[in-house]
């Protein structure tokens, strides 16, 4: 408990102190006295764009990833057998063992202009789809790794397993009495789903989101390593705690993502995603 | 003559090498209140689940008034089933979840609002309406379930288990409750149960099951004063077994037969065989006093052990309990002895 609020919310809280500060330009240090002027500094026109393609991508990798588990989940939970259900779970964490930063640079490759997907393109001749998609502007760029659709796809991989297993956790937790009860009162099996498997697994839906969607807004690795050079949160962070020294506006940056995911919890509340718990 | 609510015409469901259900014929009444009674793993649940459509036979058929509905999905059939474990939608509240079989087959809105508070009504729960399954006891879950189901007037009501999870006093009283709710609204109650007791308190019929058959068929007086089988004598309440010399002696046939313990007067003194009277004498083993009555444990000559239950009209604690080491004689009437099979 003492570890709790001293470890875990004291270092919030030293954040929260430091966002207050501000840093004397022409000395480069920071000045310990109460101010509002860094956070009037977020509402520039640089940084809220950051905070909107950041905020962007959290969503729609939250969204592209909800679609992507939900089936993957569903089949795990309902249909495999228990022995194949062992493998499956591992299947699914199996990338958590592995470093985070090798899988980035793996999909760096995969992505990149020389990499395999661009290679398949060619292989069958299409190489004009992939042109044109990546001549889309903002989403496209030069290559796959250096657009922001390549962003969204090594997002969407190395989040995935953060989704499937609070959905697959839900949707095991339907007792198989509640589905007969369902059926024994006239539904079919697509009612069956759309009235008691589908709000069942609600609340496992909105814990999936809340980690990719946090997970995306604090990320700086993904944002640096693939995309165009065009600033995430987490890389705005980085260079203004590393580089510019320049500590609360990075503590206020970070203020940022942090009220975004109360107004998100509060809207997921709002939807009952914490009734069942 | 209408055609039976259920027919059971050489039903068998087999899981693998085990005969969950072996064979069954049976017939259940329009309008009866039947219970399927049985210890756990007799086939009463897996003959349950097959009306309700949850299994199905690996052979035989089964006919829900005259129809052959084998084969059909659940919810297709005109039954509904009271869930051991209820079963109510945890995201739903008691009206919703009381509403469900209407909602999905797409009755408006303000005649659903009304059926619902008629049977919340039936089950005297008016005003919950608005609570989740979460804010509600046992008991009231209990009725909720029961509304649920009773709600789209099926042609039977299937009930499995559904008092086994309430404490005694709520038990006796939904049970009670149970058989007039029966009695108003006229349908087929089938009540699945390993509880005797129950079984002898509710139902019009019981069949009483055994490893996957069904050993015997009858009312309630039928059922406990001529049990069919030994096992149906030691299941259906507690009954003595007495067969070979002893038996022999006592009614001239070496054919088992039982008698209820409570059919049998205990008396210290050595009192001369009334007509039409079995008498036996032996030592009483043990003494249970229960406050209502006494339990006798008593080993008579030849040893057998017989059990025998006395009120205690007169008696206090004290008398019984010294009676423990004592010779006694017993006596019942030979009416009150039922031959089993075997």
């Amino acid at each position: 408990m003492v570890y709790l609020v001293v470890v875990y919310l004291g270092s919030l809280f030293s954040l929260l102190l430091n966002s207050f500060f501000y840093l004397e330009e022409f000395t480069g240090l920071v000045v310990r006295q109460f101010t509002l002027r860094t956070y009037a500094q977020l509402f520039t026109p640089t940084n809220l764009g950051i905070f909107g393609r950041t905020a962007t991508m959290a969503l729609i990798v939250t969204i592209a990833d909800i679609i992507i588990a939900f089936p993957l989940a569903y089949y795990i939970a309902r249909f495999a057998s228990p022995r194949s259900k062992t493998y499956l779970y591992i299947a699914v964490t199996l990338p958590l063992w592995s470093s985070y930063l090798v899988r980035v640079y793996a999909w760096k490759l995969i992505l990149a202009k020389e990499g395999i997907i661009s290679w398949f393109f060619d292989l069958f001749g299409i190489q004009f789809i992939l042109d044109k998609i990546l001549s889309i502007p903002s989403i496209g760029g030069s290559s796959l790794s250096l657009s922001p659709l390549g962003m969204f796809i090594a997002f969407c991989y190395i989040w995935l397993p953060y989704m499937i297993v609070p959905i697959q956790t839900a949707l095991e937790r339907v007792p198989k009495s509640l589905l007969e009860a369902s059926s024994d009162l006239g539904a079919n099996a697509r009612q069956t789903f759309q009235h008691v498997i589908l709000p069942m697994a609600f609340p496992g839906v909105v814990a999936g989101s809340i980690f990719t969607f946090s997970l995306t807004l604090g990320d700086f690795i993904i944002p640096q390593s693939l995309g165009n050079s065009r600033y995430f949160i987490g890389q705005a962070v980085y260079s203004y705690q590393g580089t510019a020294g320049n500590i609360p506006l990075a503590a206020a940056m970070t203020m940022g993502p942090v009220v975004i995911m109360v107004v998100y919890l509060l809207i997921a509340r709002k939807l009952g995603a914490f009734d069942a718990l | 003559m209408t055609a039976p609510a259920i027919r059971f015409e050489q039903v068998s469901r087999h899981f693998g090498e085990v005969k969950a259900v072996d064979n069954v014929d049976l017939e259940i009444h329009d309008g009866e209140f039947f219970s399927m009674l049985g210890p756990s793993g007799s086939g009463k649940t897996t003959c349950l689940r097959m009306i309700a459509g949850f299994d199905r036979p690996t052979s035989g058929h089964i006919f829900l008034y005259g129809q052959d509905v084998s084969d059909l999905p659940p919810y297709e059939r005109n039954v509904n089933t009271v869930f051991q474990d209820y079963a109510l939608f945890p995201h739903m509240t008691v009206e919703d979840n009381v509403a469900y079989g209407l909602m999905i087959k797409g009755i408006a809105k303000e005649t659903r609002k009304k059926r619902v508070d008629e049977m919340l009504e039936l089950v005297r729960l008016p005003k919950f309406g608005s609570r989740k399954p979460s804010q509600l006891s046992g008991g009231q879950r209990q009725r909720v379930a029961l509304a649920r189901a009773l709600i789209n007037h099926p042609k039977v009501l299937l009930l499995d288990e559904p008092l086994g999870a309430l404490d005694l006093k709520l038990r006796q009283q939904m049970q009670v409750e149970l058989k007039s709710i029966q009695q108003r609204v006229g349908i087929t109650f089938i009540f699945v149960t390993h509880d005797q007791e129950e079984a002898l308190t509710m139902s019009d019929r019981i069949a009483v099951f055994n490893e996957g058959k069904i050993v015997q068929v009858g009312t309630p007086p039928e059922i406990y004063e001529s049990p069919a089988s030994p096992f149906v004598a030691g299941f259906v309440g507690t009954s003595n077994l007495i067969s070979g010399e002893v038996a022999k002696r006592l009614t001239g046939s070496e054919q088992m037969f039982s008698v209820r313990p409570e059919k049998i007067r205990l008396s210290f003194a050595n009192d001369r065989p009334e007509t039409d009277m079995i008498s036996v004498d032996g030592i009483v083993r043990d003494v249970i006093y229960l406050g209502l009555f006494t339990r006798y444990l008593v080993e008579v000559e030849d040893g057998a052990d017989l059990v025998v239950i006395e009120q205690n009209l007169k008696t206090t604690s004290m008398d019984v309990l010294s009676a423990k080491g004592q010779k006694v004689r017993l006596h019942w009437h030979k009416d009150h002895i039922s031959h089993v099979g075997a």
